[in-house]
């Protein structure tokens, strides 16, 4: 399994390096910035096994905090970025510490409550511009050398970003910590009988989650220049779920499916309007109704079952062939 | 229908540019982007890019040689939308010129993304006077009217009535900010005063609380900051409250025709507006209007009239120019050449991007007075340009001072 991922990582990676050559850079950049948060937001949902209705408070305040810091602070990108994620992170610590004492539709609640206080704050606050958002913003100079006003320039900036988000919430996952994550999702009651603390984890994965969010958001705002009421607004949150769903959510790479799925359909509908909220939906209940587990989830599980049928064709064995059937529908290996 | 063109588009840039050959002149291709569908979609939206592929066939279809190509978006007012719309035009479609953008937030980031790749920007939906005062640009040219003329034409027209205490219902973006600013300036220096103003987001349905805040206030006049459906919202209220029958007025700030259609003459007779284009003034913008209608079964705005207007002039100056690619050049020849149509009557572009022409300030017709269908204005006075849009010192613009 880990071989497989790394060959896929190394594939991966020349495809994303010579992509800016092939198509729109800021779009690659685009779909970049929301794989990272639909992967930050697949950590929460996917293996912590927690529904959060409001992680734009997360992307929005930092996109709000990095236009800020470097456009009248005069920041350079870097410290921008670690501004945006850090008030993320702090953000995430107070609403995760709060929001992780209830479960299910209620924590989705909460979350979202939390969610609309920042937008609110977001549209009165002098700072943020209201309507108008932080426009203008300068993408500045990396490390004080690297000009980013050229977009190439940007894109691997953008892209190092991406896999560094990437490959600590793939670490995170693989880890003795991602391990008690998955049975705290599945069994809460027994994973305290175990002697784990599992606030303490929901807890950390929350900020994790919040901090990787944010540093999509900041990310954002270096590409569009821009940090508007958009990225805190509830769709915001709506849309990430809808990215994490489509792709496969407690998949690895599906919240990059689904991201770029949704950002390409977004780009390429738009001369239709409003007519891509519409779109959208509808492909989401395809989605729900034929494949649940979403692209890569049901992907993953057909290459699943087709292995374990080959499987037994050599044992013939038609009991023992159902149960490995009915093994296969189970959550799978994530990949 | 528009992403059709713009793929194959985009392929023939991707062509041209792995041949490596110099910026050949191309055909010019321009985009015209508002509100499709929300508020501001009957003022600007598709009759906008109607008047704009009006001007094309006015002009013969082709400059310098190429047919001239219209892309089209919706924005949603939203400024981040805009300002990724725009981008993609100016960097992978190729586009040269962006035309219209009401909503002020969206212009503003729009203006940002021109003056950085030198492209032009012809602004007619728009209305902050900051997009030729602190946000000014070499290339970007304010058409059709701004929140200084507004506040000049009918701010100045309801102190001289004797409105002299104010309260502002403003749209919470940058455009309800400028107009609010604008006409208290003009009612301060006036000796009039402002009692106050309440905020509301843009695209409100239920204006009770505000609309309570403005009758508590004791003012004369309640300045309405906002446009489209959220004016009319505002003023159709205003008479369920009993509002105007209590004592105080509704002086709404920027009206256009499409507006009144919606309100109806009852509801909105004696209403004084500043617009820059009414289409039953002379013979000339008569034939124009005519042309619009049987198109799109209804009479031009100000903003689509000032779209075709400023479509021409551009056009005309790029083929004078002899391309489009320089935008030095360009600007030069826009600059140059007087407004002379329907619309401009011997405006011409200032330095900072404004163009200059006459506003008029018009009393809306009781549904007795009116002669038919869209016949709703009483032109009260011209305003001449230097008047209307105030000296280009006090704008603000950095690069003229």
């Amino acid at each position: 399994m880990e071989r497989n991922h790394l060959i896929l990582a190394v594939v991966a990676v020349v495809a994303l390096l010579i992509a800016p050559h092939l198509l729109y850079s800021v779009f690659l950049m685009k779909v970049l910035c929301f794989a990272l948060f639909a992967c930050a937001f697949n950590l929460l949902l996917g293996y912590g096994g927690l529904l959060s209705f409001g992680h734009a408070a997360y992307f929005g305040s930092a996109s709000y905090v990095t236009a800020h810091t470097m456009k009248v602070w005069g920041f350079t990108p870097e410290l921008g970025i670690i501004a945006g994620m850090l008030a993320a992170a702090l953000l995430g610590l107070v609403f995760g510490w709060l929001a992780i004492r209830r479960a299910g539709i209620y924590f989705a609640m909460v979350t979202l409550a939390f969610a609309q206080m920042v937008y609110f704050y977001a549209l009165q606050a002098p700072f943020t511009g209201g309507e108008d958002g932080i426009q203008a913003v300068p993408r500045g100079e990396l490390f004080g050398f690297i000009d980013l006003r050229d977009d190439i320039s940007l894109y691997y900036f953008v892209l190092a970003l991406f896999l560094i988000g990437f490959f600590v919430l793939y670490r995170t996952v693989y880890s003795p910590f991602g391990q008690v994550l998955k049975a705290i999702r599945e069994n809460e009651p027994r994973a305290i009988s175990l002697g784990y603390r599992t606030n303490h984890f929901k807890l950390a994965t929350f900020v994790l989650s919040a901090t990787f969010s944010g540093m999509a958001g900041a990310a954002t705002v270096l590409v569009f220049q821009l940090a508007s009421l958009t990225y805190v607004e509830w769709q915001m949150s709506g849309e990430v779920v809808l990215m994490t769903l489509l792709g496969g959510m407690g998949t690895v790479l599906g919240p990059v499916v689904g991201a770029a799925l949704v950002v390409t359909l977004q780009t390429y509908l738009a001369p239709f309007g409003a007519w891509v909220t519409i779109i959208l939906g509808v492909i989401f209940v395809i989605c729900v109704l034929l494949f649940r587990r979403g692209i890569v989830g049901e992907a993953l599980a057909r290459f699943a079952f087709l292995k374990n049928d080959k499987a037994q064709l050599q044992r013939s064995d038609v009991a023992e062939a159902t149960v490995t059937k009915e093994a296969a529908h189970d959550p799978v290996k994530p990949l | 229908m528009n992403y059709r063109r713009t793929l194959a588009y985009a392929a023939a840039v991707a062509l041209t540019a792995g041949a490596g050959t110099a910026a050949a002149e191309g055909p010019v291709r321009i985009g015209v982007m508002n509100d499709m569908s929300g508020l501001y979609a009957d003022l600007a939206g598709p009759g906008s890019v109607v008047a704009a592929e009006m001007a094309i066939e006015d002009i013969g279809g082709e400059v310098l040689g190429h047919p001239v190509d219209v892309l089209s978006a919706d924005h949603q007012n939203r400024a981040d939308l805009a300002s990724t719309i725009a981008r993609q035009w100016f960097d992978d479609d190729g586009v040269h010129a962006i035309f219209d953008v009401p909503n002020s937030s969206a212009a503003l980031a729009v203006q940002e993304l021109a003056r950085e790749r030198e492209k032009f920007f012809f602004i007619s939906g728009a209305a902050t006077s900051r997009l030729t005062g602190d946000s000014c640009s070499p290339t970007g040219v304010h058409w059709t009217y701004d929140t200084t003329s507004l506040a000049n034409g009918t701010g100045q027209a309801v102190v001289q009535e004797g409105g002299d205490s104010w309260f502002f219902l403003t749209a919470d973006y940058a455009f309800g900010h400028s107009l609010e600013e604008d006409v208290s300036a003009v009612v301060e220096e006036a000796g009039g005063q402002v009692m106050g103003s309440v905020r509301h987001p843009l695209d409100t349905q239920d204006f009770s609380s505000y609309l309570l805040q403005a009758q508590g206030s004791g003012a004369e006049i309640i300045g309405l900051a906002n446009a489209g459906t959220d004016t009319t919202n505002a003023i159709r209220q205003a008479g369920e409250f009993g509002i105007v029958e209590a004592g105080q007025r509704l002086a709404g700030l920027l009206l256009f025709i499409t507006d009144i259609h919606a309100l109806g003459l009852e509801a909105a007779q004696d209403l004084v507006l500043t617009t820059g284009f009414y289409w039953n003034r002379n013979e000339e913008t008569r034939a124009f209007a005519e042309r619009f209608n049987e198109r799109t079964g209804q009479m031009p705005t100000m903003v689509q009239a000032g779209v075709y207007s400023s479509t021409r002039h551009f056009l005309n100056a790029v083929e004078e120019a002899g391309t489009v690619d320089e935008a030095q050049a360009v600007m030069e020849r826009v600059r140059a050449n007087p407004v002379d149509d329907f619309f401009g009557d011997g405006g011409h572009v200032r330095e900072d991007g404004r163009m200059v022409h006459d506003m008029y300030l018009v009393r809306v017709k009781s549904p007795e007075e009116s002669e038919g269908e869209w016949d709703y204005y009483e032109v009260l006075r011209t305003i001449p340009g230097e008047e209307a849009y105030g000296a280009m010192e006090d704008g603000g613009c950095q690069y003229v001072n």
